[in-house]
């Protein structure tokens, strides 16, 4: 392997270490939120600095590599996604950690298991973890092929957040001693979506990084 | 505008350049990229016809500049010099006066009033960013200038003679990075009067320098685009391994 492959090597390695975390990052704030988890919740707050550490990192060897290296094509792609890729994981470890709170500060203590399941927390998550899997894969095997199936999971977020946003309001008319507590939950339900965003935000640049081609506005101006 | 149109070149039975077609248009840096030996030089120096003296050399297709084919046979190779100026690898300046050796070429080309030559040795040596650093020893030895200075004293020379078009055969690869970057900053500056084609094997001042870039291998012209595209999202799997260091 030459000099300016194993370079490349390496941060992309460093890319997928911190794509797993925090994928276990968003895996686990599903379960705490579903089981009520608070060790798991903490878990992931003092985690969540090893995710900031990865970004900058990620930040520092990407200067680096096109300060030296002066790449071009593919390669200089390549350091241009992964800055931006890093900066979207962080985000999305970010939310993840705000859900941790939500559970480890009892926001909502008369959370049930009915209105969480009226609200599809659990499908929301589990699409949002398959967003972050597709994303990981393509981004390994250098393959776009699915770049639309994660924008299209995506507008399945967006149409779920939707729904909530007129569920929590009825439930706020049934139970008004609730509105606080729902006005959090919908803050809460809120992150979910963002992460999807920050997902899709992905896919474009591993887009970018593959094709060279820009997706970014492109699609949204369409719809 | 300089057009080849299916340019073939041959050293005897050796194909050194295959059938490129390119156009290039006027005021404008077109960088030729590739690897050593893949043609890009003896395509460079098509352009003013220095491989003519060449013992079993040939050439078929045509290199058209502003519409008329510079192989025919009414072109003046003396005129067409004198239109399409030279800079080689290894500044060659004639062991003269820095004066002389810009208004050399004036002189062999029959002009005698002394004001016009005075005048055009100034405005050619402030063309190439010279005329500051040498206007008090214009007659000292071309040889007392540092590598950097000489380089643009011979850019002055081939531009006394008021071409519209300058060849540059790696012109910086034997300068220091100083030197370099006020050789890149005058192509830049020159583009407006003149249109630039330059071989380097320098990428980043190929990237730097042009608008448009050509890379050749093995005598093919593979890909030729704008430099951006070229540097950022190249057509050619070839093109990509080259820029990248990929190649071989």
């Amino acid at each position: 392997m030459k000099h300016t492959e194993k370079e490349i090597f390496s941060l992309k390695e460093e890319v997928k270490l911190m794509w797993k975390l925090v994928i276990a990052q968003v895996e686990n704030s599903k379960k705490a939120l579903l089981n009520n988890d608070l060790e798991l919740a903490s878990g992931i707050i003092s985690r969540e600095v090893d995710v900031n550490t990865f970004e900058l990192k990620i930040d520092t060897h990407c200067e680096n590599f096109i300060a030296l290296y002066s790449p071009v094509a593919i390669d200089l792609r390549l350091a241009l996604s992964l800055i931006k890729i890093s900066s979207e994981l962080e985000r999305i470890g970010d939310f993840a950690e705000g859900i941790a709170r939500f559970v480890v500060h009892k926001e909502c203590e008369k959370l049930d298991s009915q209105l969480l399941a009226d609200l599809k927390i659990e499908k929301i998550f589990d699409i949002l973890i398959g967003m972050l899997l597709d994303g990981f894969v393509a981004f390994e095997t250098e393959q776009t092929k699915v770049s639309e199936r994660i924008i299209a999971k995506d507008r399945q977020v967006d149409e779920i957040y939707h729904r909530v946003f007129n569920i929590l309001a009825d439930y706020m008319k049934t139970y008004p001693e609730m509105a606080v507590c729902l006005l959090k939950v919908m803050l809460l339900v809120r992150k979910l979506e963002r992460i999807g965003d920050h997902n899709n935000n992905i896919i474009e640049e591993i887009v970018f990084f593959v094709e060279a081609k820009v997706l970014k506005h492109t699609r949204k101006a369409s719809e | 505008m300089i057009e080849a149109k299916n340019i073939n070149f041959y050293y005897g039975s050796f194909h050194a350049i295959k059938d490129v077609n390119m156009k290039i248009e006027a005021n404008s840096v077109t960088a030729l990229i590739g690897p050593s030996g893949c043609g890009k030089s003896t395509y460079l120096r098509l352009f003013n016809r220095m491989n003519d003296e060449i013992s079993g050399a040939k050439l078929t297709g045509e290199c058209l500049i502003d519409g008329k084919n510079i192989y025919s046979k009414s072109t003046q190779v003396d005129i067409l010099r004198k239109n399409v100026g030279m800079v080689f690898q290894k500044p060659n300046p004639f062991p003269k006066s820095i004066y002389e050796n810009v208004a050399y070429g004036l002189k062999v080309n029959g002009e005698k009033n002394k004001t016009f030559i005075e005048n055009k040795v100034e405005e050619s040596l402030t063309s190439a960013a010279l005329w500051s650093e040498v206007k008090d020893k214009l007659n000292k030895s071309a040889f007392e200038l540092s590598g950097g200075q000489q380089q643009r004293l011979c850019i002055a020379r081939a531009l006394a003679v008021s071409p519209s078009i300058l060849l540059m055969d790696e012109p910086a690869s034997a300068l220091d990075p100083i030197s370099t970057a006020k050789i890149e900053e005058l192509i830049h500056d020159l583009k407006r009067h003149y249109t630039i084609v330059i071989v380097t094997h320098n990428m980043q001042q190929a990237a730097r320098v042009s608008d448009k870039t050509g890379f050749f291998m093995y005598g093919e012209l593979v890909e030729y685009s704008d430099t951006k595209k070229m540097f950022l999202a190249p057509e050619k799997v070839e093109t990509q391994n080259y820029i990248t260091g990929r190649f071989g």
